[in-house]
C-alpha cells in the first residue's frame, strides 16, 4: 500500500530544495489515483472576495501537472474559470453536489466570505430570478461536504479583503463552516504544493492532516521562515541589508521571515525558480492569520535578537526609513 | 415579445459577472452586464504606508497582478519624484511581458476556446452550451491537444516571470523607484531558455489555433460584437529612460480613435459618469484623481456597480484591439471594419502576444548584470502622483494623493470599467452592452453567441468592483445586484 502516513508527511516536510514535493511522492501518487479510478472524488471550488490568485497558483503546479489532476485526480464538477457551463447550469450543479454527493465531494473556497448585510456582497449564481450568495453556498455546501479547505489567505483569514476597515465584513471559513474541521491553505496566494499534497493526503487517508493552531497542515508550515533562511547566515553575523539590492539579512527592509511559518524557504515558488528573500524582496508574512494588518507596513520592521544574543533594536516603522537614507549615502 | 435572458455567472472570465440581454425575433435589442461582488479594496487603502500600494493593488486580480503593481509602481515613481534605472526599468518590462504572454495564452485557450472547441465528454468540460461547434474533428482534436499544452506554456510563463519576480500570482519585489530584485547574466540566461520555448509556442501554435478558429467560424465571428469602435490606449513597456509625458516612447504608444479619427490622449478629458450607477449623482463626471465614490444603492434608474468612464464624453473601447489599432498594425488595420469583432479581438490579442514575446529577446540583450534595478526615494509628506499603463485587458489609470506621509485617497480605473461599464447620461451605452445589442441569438436555451461575445473582451470583474465603498445596510438586497 505504498507509504504509510508517516513516510508520507516526512516526504512533505523533507522536500529537498529544487524537488517538487509531488515529484517525490509521484510513483505513490499513482497508486493513489489508481485506486480513486473507478469514481473520481467530486471537487466543487467556489470563489467569493477573491482575486482568483489562488486558482491561477493551482493551475501553477508542477508535479502533478494540473492536466493529470483535472482529467486523472479529480472531478471538477465546478470551477468558474475552468468550467465551459455557464448560467443556470451552474446552479444546478450546485444544487445537485449538496444533495447527490452529499458527504463524498471536497469543497474548495477561495476567497474571504462577506458576511455584512447577509452577505450580498457576494452573489455567485442565479437560478429562476433567485440569487446564491457566497454566505449561503458555504453553509450548505460545507455542511454537506467530505472535507472543507479554505484555498489561500482570504478564505482561511479574511486576507486582504477582511484587511481593515473590513469593508463589507469578510471572514475566512471556519467562522461559517462549523460542523467539521476547516483545512487552511494559507499564503497569498496558496501554493500549489500545499494544496494538492493536502488533497492527496484525504484521498489517500480517508482523513484529514494534522493542524496546527491556525488550522494549517503541519506539515506544509513547520517553522518560521527565519529558522532556515537563505539569509539566516548573515543575520548570524549581523549583516543586514540598508537599503534595496544590498547584500545581508532583509529584517531592517521590513522581512517578517521570523514570523512567517511556511515552507517557502525549502519549496520556493513556481517550481522553485525563486521565492521573495532570495529575490531581495522582503517577506510580507502572506501565510499568517495577521496578514496584511500586522505585517503593514511591509517596509517596517520588528526587533530582533540574533543566536549570540545580541538585540537589534526596533526601527521606527517611519515613512523616511533608515535604508532610504544609506541608500542615499551609497548612490551619491 | 422580446424575451429576457439572464446569464448568471457567466463563467470562464476573471470574477463574478451577470449578463442580461432582451432578444425579439432572434435578435438582442438590449443588454446589461453587472458585477456581483464587492471588496472596497480603495477604502481599504486608504491610510496606508504610500510603498506598500504596489503590493495591496496586486490582490485586485490574481490574473493580471501585474499590469496593478505596474500602474501602482508608475504612480509611486511620480508621486515620489523618483526614476527606476535602466535595469529597473526593463526588469519591469519582463516582468510585464512574461505576464502578457501567460494572460493571452491562458485567455484564449482556458477561457474562450470552449466556445469554439469541443472539450472532451468529461468535468470539466461538460455540461456546456450545446448547438455551434464547427471545428473539422482532426483540428479540433488537435485544439484540445493545445488546450493541455497551453497548460504547461502558461505556468512556464508564470515560471519565467518569477525568475525576476519572486513569485506569481503578486509578486513582492515591485517597489518604487525599480525592483529589488538583482540581474545576473545566469538569471538572464534562464530568462532566455523559457522566453524561446514560449516564444515557439506562440508563433507555431497559439497563432495557427486563432486562424483556424476564424477560419472555421469566419463572417459570423468577424459580424458579431462590433461593440462602439472607438479605441484608447494609454500604451504600455517604456523603450527609453528619457521622460516621455505623452508615451510615445513605449512598445505600445499611447493614442486614441474616435468616429474615424486617431488622436492623442489629453488624460484630463478622462471622467467617470454615474447616472445608471449605484452613486451620488454628485459625484459624476468628475477626473479619477479627483473621483469620490459615494454610494447611492437603489437609485432609481440605476443597474450596475460600475461607473462609466468616458474619454472626451465618449465611450471607448480598451485592450489588445485598441492597442494594436492605435498603433496602427497593419495586420489589424487591414482587417478594416472586421476588426471590430470578436474574431478581431482575438486575432488582435494573438498577434500581440507574439510581438511582445520577441520584444522581450532585445529587452533581456540590454539589461547589464551587476548594476542597480532600484533607486532610492523619499516618500513626500504631500503628494500625488499618476500611472497610466496597459494591463494584458487594457488601458488601466492608477491616481494616488498622499497626506501625513500617508495614502488619502487612491483611485483605479480599470479595463473593465471601460469595457463592461454601464450607460452614461446621454444614454451611450458600454462597450460590452454595445456589442452585445444586434447580436443573433438562436436558442435562448443554449446563448453561446452571448458569452463568446463578452469573452472577446477578456473581462476582468475583481478589478472591475474593486472600487466600491459600502457604507450603509441594505434592506433591498435584489434593488442593488441587478
Amino acid at each position: 500500500m505504498g507509504l504509510t502516513r508517516r513516510e508520507f508527511i516526512k516526504l512533505c516536510m523533507s522536500s529537498a530544495v529544487g524537488a517538487s514535493l509531488l515529484t517525490v511522492i509521484g510513483p505513490d501518487l499513482e497508486e493513489t489515483l489508481a485506486f480513486a479510478a473507478d469514481g473520481k472524488p467530486p471537487v466543487i471550488w467556489i470563489q467569493g472576495a477573491s482575486c482568483t490568485g489562488c486558482s491561477i497558483s493551482l493551475l501553477n503546479s508542477v508535479e502533478p501537472a494540473i492536466e493529470k489532476v483535472l482529467l486523472d485526480v479529480i472531478s471538477l464538477r465546478y470551477h468558474p474559470n475552468v468550467m465551459a457551463g455557464s448560467g443556470h447550469l451552474c446552479a444546478e450543479i450546485l444544487e445537485e453536489a449538496a444533495s447527490k454527493y452529499q458527504d463524498q465531494f471536497i469543497l474548495v473556497v477561495e476567497g474571504g466570505i462577506p458576511t455584512k448585510d447577509k452577505g450580498v456582497y457576494c452573489t455567485i449564481a442565479e437560478k429562476n430570478g433567485k440569487e446564491l450568495t457566497m454566505l449561503q453556498a458555504v453553509t450548505t455546501l460545507g455542511k454537506a461536504a467530505k472535507a472543507v479547505i479554505a484555498a489561500g489567505s482570504c478564505a482561511s483569514y479574511g486576507g486582504i479583503p477582511g484587511a481593515r476597515p473590513n469593508p463589507t465584513g469578510v471572514v475566512g471559513v471556519d467562522q461559517v463552516v462549523k460542523q467539521k474541521p476547516v483545512i487552511n491553505i494559507s499564503n497569498c496566494p496558496m501554493h500549489p504544493d500545499h494544496f494538492l499534497g493536502t488533497v492527496v493526503y484525504v484521498l489517500k487517508y480517508n482523513q484529514i492532516p494534522e493542524l496546527d493552531r491556525y488550522g494549517r497542515p503541519k506539515m506544509f508550515y513547520p517553522e518560521p521562515i527565519h529558522n532556515n533562511c537563505y539569509r539566516r547566515q548573515y543575520f548570524d553575523a549581523g549583516k543586514f541589508a540598508r537599503y534595496i539590492g544590498d547584500e545581508g539579512c532583509l529584517a531592517y527592509l521590513g522581512c517578517k521571515g521570523f514570523v512567517a511559518m511556511s515552507d517557502c524557504n525549502k519549496r520556493g515558488w513556481n517550481n522553485n525558480v525563486n521565492w521573495c528573500i532570495k529575490a531581495g524582496a522582503p517577506c510580507q508574512a502572506c501565510s499568517e492569520p495577521t496578514f496584511p494588518d500586522e505585517s503593514e507596513p511591509f517596509y517596517g520592521v520588528y526587533p530582533l535578537t540574533n543566536k549570540k544574543g545580541v538585540t537589534y533594536p526596533a526601527l521606527e516603522p517611519n515613512l523616511k526609513t533608515e535604508f532610504v537614507e544609506h541608500a542615499k549615502v551609497k548612490t551619491s | 415579445m422580446a424575451q429576457k435572458i439572464v446569464i448568471d455567472p457567466v463563467t470562464r472570465i476573471e470574477g463574478h459577472l451577470k449578463i442580461e440581454v432582451e432578444v425579439d425575433n432572434g435578435k438582442v435589442v438590449d443588454a446589461k452586464s453587472s458585477g456581483t461582488l464587492f471588496r472596497g479594496i480603495e477604502l481599504i487603502l486608504k491610510g496606508r504606508d504610500p510603498r506598500d500600494a504596489c503590493h495591496i493593488v496586486q490582490r485586485i486580480c490574481g490574473v493580471c497582478p501585474i499590469g496593478h503593481g505596474t500602474a501602482s509602481m508608475l504612480c509611486l515613481d511620480d508621486a515620489f519624484g523618483v526614476k527606476p534605472p535602466p535595469n529597473g526599468r526593463i526588469v519591469r518590462n519582463l516582468i510585464q511581458g512574461a505576464n502578457y504572454l501567460q494572460s493571452h495564452i491562458l485567455h484564449f485557450y482556458h477561457l474562450a476556446a470552449l466556445d469554439y472547441v469541443k472539450g472532451p465528454e468529461t468535468s470539466p468540460f461538460i455540461p456546456r452550451y450545446e448547438g455551434d461547434y464547427r471545428l473539422p474533428k482532426e483540428i479540433n482534436d488537435k485544439a484540445v491537444e493545445h488546450y493541455i499544452q497551453a497548460l504547461t506554456i502558461r505556468k512556464k510563463a508564470q515560471e519565467m516571470l518569477a525568475i525576476f519576480g519572486a513569485k506569481m500570482p503578486h509578486v513582492t519585489v515591485f517597489t518604487a523607484g525599480g525592483v529589488t530584485e538583482e540581474v545576473s547574466a545566469e538569471k538572464i540566461a534562464q530568462f532566455r531558455q523559457y522566453l524561446q520555448e514560449i516564444t515557439s509556442f506562440v508563433d507555431n501554435v497559439y497563432i495557427p489555433d486563432v486562424l483556424a478558429v476564424a477560419k472555421a467560424y469566419g463572417d459570423d465571428g468577424f459580424s458579431i460584437g462590433t461593440g462602439c469602435k472607438n479605441m484608447l490606449s494609454y500604451g504600455a513597456f517604456r523603450l527609453t529612460d528619457e521622460d516621455d509625458p505623452d508615451g510615445q516612447k513605449q512598445l505600445f504608444k499611447r493614442g486614441c480613435y474616435a468616429n474615424g479619427q486617431f488622436a492623442p490622449v489629453d488624460k484630463n478629458k478622462i471622467t467617470e459618469e454615474v447616472k445608471y450607477s449605484w452613486f451620488e449623482d454628485s459625484t459624476t463626471g468628475r477626473y479619477p484623481g479627483e473621483g469620490a465614490t459615494v454610494p447611492a444603492p437603489g437609485k432609481a434608474g440605476a443597474y450596475s456597480w460600475l461607473k462609466a468612464p468616458r474619454y472626451n464624453g465618449l465611450p471607448y473601447e480598451v485592450g489588445p484591439l485598441a492597442r494594436q489599432w492605435v498603433d496602427k498594425q497593419k495586420d489589424v488595420i487591414g482587417l478594416g471594419e472586421k476588426a471590430f469583432s470578436v474574431l478581431g479581438r482575438h486575432f488582435a490579442r494573438a498577434l500581440e502576444t507574439s510581438q511582445v514575446a520577441h520584444a522581450m529577446f532585445d529587452w533581456l540583450d540590454q539589461l547589464v548584470p551587476g548594476k542597480p534595478a532600484f533607486a532610492p526615494f523619499d516618500v513626500p509628506k504631500e503628494g500625488a502622483g499618476v500611472g497610466l499603463h496597459e494591463a494584458p485587458r487594457g488601458a488601466l489609470g492608477h491616481w494616488i494623493a498622499i497626506r501625513d506621509y500617508r495614502i488619502d485617497n487612491y483611485q483605479a480605473v480599470v479595463p473593465t470599467t471601460w469595457n463592461g461599464g454601464p450607460r452614461d447620461a446621454k444614454g451611450q451605452r458600454g462597450p460590452i452592452e454595445e456589442a452585445l445589442v444586434g447580436a443573433p441569438v438562436k436558442d435562448p436555451n443554449n446563448p453561446f453567441e452571448l458569452v463568446r461575445i463578452v469573452r472577446s473582451f477578456d473581462p476582468c470583474i475583481a478589478c472591475a468592483v474593486h472600487v466600491l465603498e459600502i457604507k450603509s445596510v441594505y434592506k433591498n438586497a435584489k434593488s442593488f445586484i441587478i
